[in-house]
Order: C-alpha cells, then sequence, then structure tokens
C-alpha cells in the first residue's frame, strides 16, 4: 500500500509538472520555471509563520504570490536595468531562495517544515502523514490530497486556457494584435508554475522539481509534432518516472527523488537516440522519406 | 510630399517612438485611403515595422495618437489583421499548418470556445486561396520560407478582416510565391480591403503598390506612387548611400523604358 501511495503522489506532481512544462519548453523559459520552483519557499515559509499551521491553502496562496513576484523581478532587472535574461534569473531566485532558507532555519526548525524536507523532498513519508477525519476515518495521505488538487487545477487552467496559452505561446505579436494578453497568460502560467511548485516540493523538494518541469517535457518534444500529443506524452512519460524512479529506489536502497530524476534522464537519453535514428533514416533514405510525405498529402 | 486624404481608413497623428529614449519615429502624421494596397520604404532601420506595429498598439506611444476607422484601435480588433514577419515565430514549433490558420480565428472566437466546423471550413477556404491547401496536416517544420510565408497569409486571410498589416511578406520567399501573393495582394484591393505592406525591394515598388509612405525616421511623403516616388524623394529617404542611389537611378531608367520583363512574364 505504501508503494502505491508513494508512486500515486509522484505520479500526480509529475503530471502536473509536464504539462506545464511543454508550455515552459516551447516558451524557452524553463530556467524560469526553475527560478519559481525555488524563489517560492519564502512565500511557503511566511504563509506557514502568518496562519500558523501547515494548511495547504495559505501555502498555495503564498507560494503563488512569491512565483509572480519572482517572475516580474526578473523581467524588471532585465527591461530596466538592461541585465541580461539569464543572469537576471539568476540573482532573482537565489536571493529569494536564500530568504526562504534563513526563515526555515531560524524560525521553523522545529516544527515539520526543515531544511532537508524543502532541498530534497520526503515522498518515502508521504503515507504516514495521513488525513484522519474527526471521526477517525482513514482517508488516506495528505500529499495526494493536495497533489491532486493542484492537478485539477492545471488540468482546468489548460482546458479552459488552451487556445490562449496555444497563441501566446506561438506568436506573442499576432496575439496582442489580435487583442489576447500576453502579460496576464504570461503571469498565470507562472502563477500555476508557482502552486504546482508547492505540491511538488513535499514529494521531490526544490532541487529536483526542475527535473519534473523540463524532462518529460523535453522527452516528448523529440517524440511528436503534434502539441496536444506532446501535452500527453509528456504526462505519460511523468507516471512513467514515478513507477521507474520508485523501484530504482526500492532496488538500490536510495532516495526515490533522486531515482525519480534519474529515471526521467533516462528516458530521455531513449527519446533522444530513438528520434536522432528516425531523422536518420528519413535522410539516408529519401525514397522513404518522400513516400512519407506523399502519403501524408 | 505629404498627400492628406478625406474619410482616412487609418489617421496617424503627431506618432512619435521611441526606444531607450532614441526616437525611432518622429512626428509622422499621415492619413491612408480605403481600398489601396500601401507600401512602406525605407532603408533598413527606418522604424518600417515599428510603423505598423505602433499603428497596432503593439510598442508604446511616445506621444501623438493612432485611428482606424476613426476609432480607436482597441475596439475595431476584430477588423484588423497583422501578419509579423516570418523570423518572428519559431518554425519548429509542434504544430500542423491547419492549427496555425485557425489562430487567426482565435480573436473571433472569445475565451473559453474552440474553433468549430465552420472556423476550420474559413481556415481551409483560405489555405486554398494561397494554393497550400494540400498542406493541410503538414507539420509546419517541413515547409519552406515560401510555403511558411503562404501560411502566415492564409492565417490572415482567415480573420476576414477589411484591413491588413503585413510586415515584409516577401522577404525571402522564392518568385513563385512572390508573384502569388501579390496577385492576392490585388484582388484583396479590389475587393476594397485596405493592406498595408512593409516592404524593401525599390524595384518592385511602381508594379506593386498604389500608394507609398517613404520613411527615415521622419515621415518623407505618403501619396499615390506616381507622386511619391520620385528620384529626390527617395535621395531624401536613403540619404547619401551612393551604391543605394545608383539602384534609384537605376530603377528611375527603367521606369522611362518600357519594361521588357513585364513582356516575358506575360
Amino acid at each position: 500500500m505504501n508503494a502505491f501511495w508513494i508512486i500515486l503522489t509522484g505520479s500526480l506532481v509529475a503530471i502536473s509538472c509536464g504539462l506545464l512544462g511543454c508550455y515552459l519548453v516551447l516558451r524557452k523559459m524553463t530556467m524560469i520555471g526553475d527560478a519559481i520552483s525555488h524563489s517560492v519557499l519564502p512565500g511557503i515559509v511566511l504563509a506557514f509563520l502568518i496562519s500558523g499551521s501547515r494548511d495547504s491553502i495559505p501555502m498555495l496562496i503564498g507560494a503563488g504570490l512569491l512565483g509572480v513576484l519572482s517572475t516580474f523581478l526578473i523581467e524588471f532587472f532585465h527591461r530596466k536595468g538592461k541585465l541580461q535574461t539569464d543572469a537576471s534569473i539568476g540573482v532573482t531566485f537565489t536571493w529569494l531562495f536564500a530568504i526562504g532558507v534563513i526563515l526555515v532555519s531560524s524560525y521553523t526548525g522545529q516544527v515539520d517544515i526543515d531544511q532537508d524536507c524543502v532541498l530534497y523532498g520526503e515522498i518515502a513519508y508521504v503515507p504516514l502523514d495521513l488525513w484522519i477525519t474527526e471521526n477517525g476515518i482513514n482517508l488516506g495521505p495528505r500529499s495526494v490530497y493536495i497533489s491532486g488538487t493542484v492537478l485539477l487545477i492545471i488540468i482546468t487552467f489548460i482546458w479552459l486556457g488552451y487556445k490562449e496559452l496555444l497563441i501566446t505561446t506561438f506568436d506573442p505579436a499576432l496575439s496582442v494584435a489580435l487583442g489576447i494578453s500576453t502579460t496576464i497568460w504570461h503571469y498565470l502560467l507562472m502563477g500555476a508554475v508557482s502552486i504546482t511548485t508547492v505540491a511538488s516540493f513535499e514529494s521531490v523538494g526544490a532541487i529536483l522539481v526542475v527535473a519534473l518541469l523540463v524532462t518529460p517535457a523535453s522527452t516528448a518534444y523529440l517524440l511528436t509534432n503534434n502539441f496536444r500529443k506532446m501535452l500527453y506524452i509528456s504526462a505519460f512519460v511523468g507516471v512513467l518516472l514515478s513507477f521507474g524512479g520508485y523501484y530504482l529506489a526500492v532496488w538500490l536502497n536510495g532516495s526515490i527523488a533522486g531515482a525519480m530524476a534519474t529515471t526521467g534522464g533516462i528516458i530521455f537519453g531513449l527519446a533522444f537516440i530513438y528520434s536522432k535514428n528516425k531523422q536518420r533514416i528519413l535522410q539516408t533514405n529519401p525514397t522513404t522519406a518522400s513516400d512519407q510525405i506523399n502519403r501524408s498529402i | 510630399m505629404i498627400e492628406q486624404v478625406e474619410n482616412p481608413i487609418i489617421e496617424v497623428h503627431d506618432l512619435t517612438v521611441s526606444y531607450d529614449k532614441k526616437p525611432v519615429l518622429w512626428d509622422i502624421d499621415l492619413t491612408l485611403p480605403k481600398g489601396k494596397l500601401i507600401g512602406i520604404i525605407g532603408p533598413n532601420g527606418a522604424g518600417k515595422s515599428t510603423l505598423i506595429k505602433s499603428m497596432l498598439d503593439l510598442v508604446p506611444q511616445s506621444s501623438g495618437f493612432v485611428k482606424m476607422f476613426d476609432q480607436d484601435i482597441k475596439d475595431i480588433r476584430n477588423q484588423i489583421s497583422y501578419v509579423p514577419q516570418r523570423e518572428s515565430v519559431d518554425w519548429d514549433f509542434p504544430a500542423s499548418v491547419l492549427d496555425i490558420v485557425l489562430m487567426g480565428r482565435y480573436g473571433k472566437l472569445g475565451f473559453f470556445k474552440r474553433p468549430r466546423k465552420a472556423d476550420k471550413e474559413v481556415a481551409i477556404d483560405s489555405l486554398r486561396k494561397v494554393g497550400m491547401e494540400n498542406y493541410l496536416h503538414r507539420q509546419i517544420s517541413q515547409l519552406s520560407g515560401g510555403q511558411q510565408q503562404r501560411v502566415f497569409l492564409a492565417r490572415s486571410l482567415a480573420q476576414q478582416a477589411d484591413l491588413y498589416f503585413m510586415d515584409e511578406p516577401f522577404a525571402g520567399v522564392d518568385a513563385a510565391t512572390e508573384k502569388a501573393i501579390i496577385q492576392l495582394l490585388k484582388e484583396m484591393s479590389s475587393d476594397n480591403k485596405t493592406v498595408v505592406v512593409v516592404h524593401h525591394d525599390l524595384q518592385s515598388v511602381t508594379q506593386y503598390f498604389d500608394w507609398v509612405i517613404l520613411l527615415n525616421t521622419r515621415l518623407i511623403a505618403s501619396g499615390p506612387t506616381n507622386k511619391a516616388f520620385t528620384h529626390e524623394l527617395l535621395e531624401e529617404t536613403y540619404g547619401g548611400k551612393l551604391t543605394l542611389l545608383t539602384e534609384v537611378a537605376d530603377l528611375l531608367k527603367q521606369n522611362e523604358l518600357p519594361n521588357r520583363e513585364k513582356k516575358v512574364n506575360k
């Protein structure tokens, strides 16, 4: 049963990350995703200190605000200060993350947010933190509910804003000309990434969230030319790496988060070799290539 | 030579645009007539693209205003179509030709709504007009430069607008595509649509456009091609650039002599 809960939590988180990751990859913004996953930390801690509980809703709000703030700061330093985007990202997220680390170490060390959890995640403890109602009914691990809710939010967001997200990603100039605000959708997407990282914090930790955001989406990008399929493949790779990661960790008796990210890397490597071979076959065999094109017409 | 028109479709008043406090466009004041094929001509860095982008409110204006159909741009976006430069998007994006052309319908759809069958039909019809109906499900990464430009044009047609802005639609396309595109633009303007095109090939200006705008940060001229596209005004637009001036001289000579190329084409 423990294995089931851990893999389920991992999968839910990985699907959320994988879906949003597709947009980040195509917008060439994966490093902003990395930045957000780190800079939400002070938001989470402040929400915890202000509300005094480990309730998820204040944490989601805190993280959302900090995520959008860090996106804004990155843009601000880049535009007003003429700083290169990557330098601007580097300055912003390390600074915010550092504040988070200080807050965790000095104020919340004695409670259940600690540095280890934040940095490496504690997905192995998921089955221990149960949601038990006042009547004593065991509803299962709390993490499953948090990451399930987040996934539901992400799917709804993508479902409702599918065409707006697509056009602002592919052709921002056209979308503005059509009256679809690129700024609003940019910040909505960044808000979505922020709340996803909250769910990921508990399971894989701040360092490896970026692996979930980037690896499944990049794998999917190599395997398809269809955006809708890219979303599906990315989600599927997320599930696959949760399964693979769990059993790899059991076999090696090591960190589950680390094993999940490693599995992701292996899946990516296989996809890379496959897509390179496919290209080579198409190039060295022009008749097959033209046949395929003719058939597709 | 700045000719103003009665009942203009576009009115630009005292428009100044600057990037980092450096003016890119300075005090542009012009009116454009309806139903014409209009070319914006000028050297590199003259602010040609910026002019259409600022008309469409895609870049912030430092001063002045722009009116289209005598209204603010925000209220009539549905009637306006914009074709960005081809290189401005990532053609490795995982999408098919149809996906891209359907984006032209997004402005008419509104929030939440998905493209319907009718939208798809408009998209396919637009592709037919640019001769790309056989490429519906082709991945955009497999298209040639000319085909990419045709897809962009089809997307623009799918918007079913009255006023079209196109940024360098002839850049890097093959001769056949250029011919097909200009044919289509002429048909559009005879249907009383107005088409504004950023253009940099001086050779073809007199054959393509009814109206030209000569631009070099300042507005040098705006008027019917035969009045505005003159030696003196081109010299003023392109400054003392010798090679360009000889090109212009050649061009004017060509205009005086019977155009042999045209005969061959026919």
